[in-house]
């Protein structure tokens, strides 16, 4: 009897996310007629799936009791590094030579760039001890100045239609952005529900101490997870590119709080060991919505930042309260 | 003076305290007796003002009471000393003493003089010779206690109560402890006495009120009762006691340890642990004994790996050397750790009895193919739970809702899931209460008997000689005596366990 109720105030404590975006798309939909169309419903999608790749890698670390601070800096970095490197090569004039990229070669390099800025992440946090906070503001810093060196302060632009292809195009009716933020949520959700290391994510950020002590070997589980949350930045900085056929010294400056704020209106607890892929998921989508809508009311978007700021504070109070009853 | 009358608390439709009556007499120790879950805490908590919510009441000075808060209570003289130290390290003893309390100046700055001399005087009240300037984390556990007492002779209360007061600290500074209230009993302060160990109680308390299941069972003078009498009455039903085990056949050692010494940090010449050297066999239960600060949990974290460049000394499992740098390789060489502290090092709290289970075996029995595979875990979950007798409602039961036996039973499942050659114990049954204690004690045997080598470190007497083979004894950080338990007896140890130079 006990155990009925618990488990429904359980399952109504996770679907209250999904009841708050429901309401969230009435209320918009009766006072705008342009909310529920076809057109805007792919336009909401392909905006949020940079935040959802970003958000994704972000939820594995802030499940870790961590914090990536640096994902903006790298999506640019990682973009910049694709463009230059598809659209004019590199040069070594030392040795007199030249690479040339070809689009895919110029992708891979991106990720892996990515990868590596994520690696030295996690090296930063085990092997010195650094807290996580720290180590990936510094790690948003110098992408930044790296992006800046990179591009000497210029757009990278004009990278022709197959690139564009990746931000732009259609595959089977669906825009292809969002087939990849949708293949890079099914995958991390199998990481994290199905495979050992997810298992071990969660248990670090529930109990660290317990987690070493059960001989899970600590230090390579958060260098695998940050080097991945790299990766999925580098991901999201090729879709930012792509669709604004232009690598943007600038680009993906405080992602990192959008995806944090995903994350946590998502109902991942920022101490660790508690929330879901799927929950991240849905708070981009609660968040992608939240802006059109606002966009679609025309609503000033000094207001903007306002509402959003206030949502996600609601959403933290609202899941703090239910926990409380557990 | 003080009265509790018929009060009942409910949480979330469990009954923690069931029309519960108890009486306190001034000027006189109340001890109040209870296994884990009995509702002592609970209990307090309604004395002392941080819970409100009840059904029932409280007669103060033959005047019916509600305390709101903590303050409110404090106020009509009621002090608590919880079981967990409520002190702010980096704050002095003065600074922690005042908090919330503190003496301003006409101005509205910190009158600290005169703050620093009322501190002064309760200091030498407790007899604590030490300057009130001093930041509490330089002081010892024992010291940080007298502390808090000290916060709480602050505002001159006419009860106090005490959580567990020697739960953490040295049998030394017990004895001072025990001084402090006497001194206070004869000043007319009624003290709360909460406790598990029964020896204390008889030294100590006048009166005793005995809690079980949410229910006063029974109150009475001390004086005249005997130990099995109160177990009885806490329990309820008669407690298994295990049987002394002689055996100890000629078994090949599983692990031997040669001349382990380990470094304090930061400190090149001092060491924790010097020179240690003895032998494991298998199927035997070898007791660790010391007192606090002896290195008993030291040895068992270097043994495990977890100190490996403080460490030197040889370590040899079933004849093969070995050089231990993490925990990962200590599981993986088939060592096993149950911690002292399960709630800090022990389990996952968050997750569920059956994931705190495959927790350390994941890899050899639950992944297939790259995955893993509920059906794997739930069966290797079900089978522990079945073996080790945890009483959990499933195994999908988040672990932190079970009792402290009962997480302790699981953290052992997660072990033996690994197949482990040696088993390291650190207070296999810290907080845990005395039905469950003698499950654990049963527990620890039978695995001996199926060939495991268990090495375990235990403060309480009573454990070593329930379920060890041989014992060998630690006194700043090194070996004093290494013998038979069976030949063994209280005093031998005890003295083996003090260090040389309090015994001049």
């Amino acid at each position: 009897m006990q155990t009925t109720i618990d488990s429904q105030k359980k399952l109504l404590s996770k679907l209250q996310p999904l009841i708050a975006l429901f309401v969230l798309c009435m209320v918009i939909g009766l006072l705008s007629d342009k909310f529920f169309t076809v057109s805007n419903f792919w336009n909401v999608l392909r905006q949020i799936s940079v935040n959802i790749c970003i958000s994704t890698g972000m939820t594995l670390v802030v499940l870790m009791a961590g914090i990536d601070l640096s994902v903006g800096s790298v999506l640019a970095l990682s973009g910049a590094v694709t463009a230059g490197l598809y659209k004019s090569g590199i040069e070594f004039p030392t040795q007199n030579l030249f690479v040339g990229f070809t689009l895919l070669g110029g992708i891979l390099a991106g990720i892996v760039v990515g990868g590596l800025l994520g690696f030295f992440n996690g090296v930063a946090i085990t092997r010195f001890k650094v807290p996580p906070f720290v180590a990936t503001l510094a790690m948003l810093t110098v992408a930044r100045g790296l992006t800046m060196l990179w591009t000497q302060g210029f757009p990278i632009s004009g990278l022709g239609k197959d690139f564009a292809f990746l931000g732009t195009g259609w595959f089977l009716g669906v825009p292809v952005p969002v087939w990849i933020s949708a293949l890079v949520v099914v995958l991390a959700i199998l990481l994290s529900n199905k495979t050992k290391i997810g298992r071990y994510i969660y248990a670090i950020g529930g109990n660290e101490n317990a987690a070493r002590l059960s001989g899970i070997n600590i230090n390579r589980v958060k260098v695998i997870v940050y080097t991945l949350a790299g990766v999925l930045a580098a991901v999201g900085g090729l879709m930012v590119t792509s669709r604004l056929d232009s690598a943007q010294p600038n680009a993906g400056t405080g992602y990192e709080l959008d995806s944090i704020a995903a994350v946590v209106i998502g109902g991942t607890s920022l101490s660790g060991g508690k929330g879901s892929i799927g929950g991240t998921v849905l708070g981009a989508i609660i968040i992608g919505v939240l802006n059109n809508g606002l966009v679609l009311l025309n609503v000033s978007p000094f207001w903007q930042q306002v509402v959003k700021g206030l949502v996600i504070l609601i959403a933290v109070v609202i899941d703090k309260a239910n926990t409380k009853n557990h | 003076m003080l009265v509790a009358d018929n009060i009942t608390k409910k949480f979330s439709g469990v009954t923690a305290l069931d029309r519960v009556c108890l009486e306190l007499h001034e000027g006189k120790v109340n001890a109040i007796l209870g296994e884990n879950g009995a509702g002592k805490s609970t209990l307090m908590k309604i004395l002392s003002g941080v819970d409100n919510d009840y059904e029932g009441q409280i007669v103060w000075h033959a005047k019916p009471t509600r305390f709101q808060n903590t303050k409110e209570a404090q106020q009509a003289g009621i002090a608590i000393i919880h079981q967990e130290l409520n002190l702010i390290p980096y704050l002095s003893i003065t600074e922690n003493i005042f908090l919330g309390q503190e003496i301003l100046t006409k101005w509205g700055t910190l009158h600290k003089r005169r703050m620093r001399d009322q501190a002064t005087v309760l200091l030498q009240k407790l007899r604590l010779d030490i300057d009130p300037a001093t930041p509490v984390q330089e002081l010892k556990v024992g010291q940080q206690q007298l502390v808090e007492i000290a916060k709480a002779l602050l505002l001159e209360p006419k009860v106090i109560i005490m959580d567990e007061p020697t739960s953490a600290i040295t049998d030394q500074e017990v004895e001072t402890l025990f001084g402090i209230i006497e001194e206070l009993r004869a000043d007319n302060k009624t003290i709360v006495y909460i406790s598990h160990k029964l020896d204390e109680l008889f030294r100590i308390a006048d009166r005793y009120i005995v809690l079980r299941d949410g229910k006063s069972i029974e109150s009475g003078n001390i004086q005249g009762m005997t130990h099995d009498q109160l177990i009885q009455k806490m329990v309820g039903r008669e407690i298994f006691i295990p049987p002394p085990k002689i055996i100890l056949n000629n078994q090949e050692n599983v692990l031997e340890i040669n001349g382990l010494s380990l470094k304090k940090p930061n400190h090149k010449e001092s060491f924790i642990l010097s020179d240690i050297s003895f032998h494991l066999k298998k199927g035997e239960v070898l007791g660790i004994f010391g007192l606090m600060g002896a290195g008993r949990t030291e040895l068992l974290e270097t043994i495990f790996g977890l100190h490996p460049t403080r460490a030197t000394g040889q370590m040899y499992l079933n004849g093969e050397a070995l050089h231990l740098k993490s925990s990962v390789e200590a599981v993986r060489a088939g060592l096993a750790l149950v911690p002292e502290d399960r709630k800090r090092d022990g389990i996952v709290p968050g997750m569920t009895v059956s994931q705190n289970i495959s927790l350390a075996s994941l890899g050899e029995q639950v992944e297939k193919n790259g995955f893993l595979s509920n059906q794997a875990e739930s069966q290797l979950a079900e089978k522990y739970i079945q073996e080790l007798g945890v009483k959990t409602s499933s195994s999908q039961q988040l672990i932190k809702n079970l009792s402290g036996g009962n997480q302790q039973k699981v953290i052992l499942g997660k072990w033996l899931a690994t197949h482990p050659k040696v088993l390291l114990l650190d207070e296999p049954t810290r907080g845990i209460d005395i039905h469950a204690k003698s499950e654990i004690y049963k527990l620890i045997l039978k695995l001996a008997a199926s060939g495991l080598g268990i090495i375990m470190v235990s403060s309480e007497l009573p454990e070593i000689f329930a379920v060890s083979d041989r014992v060998l004894v630690l006194a700043e950080g090194k070996l004093t005596l290494e013998m038979l338990t069976q030949n063994a007896t209280e005093d031998i140890l005890l003295k083996a366990a003090i260090p040389k130079v309090l015994q001049n």
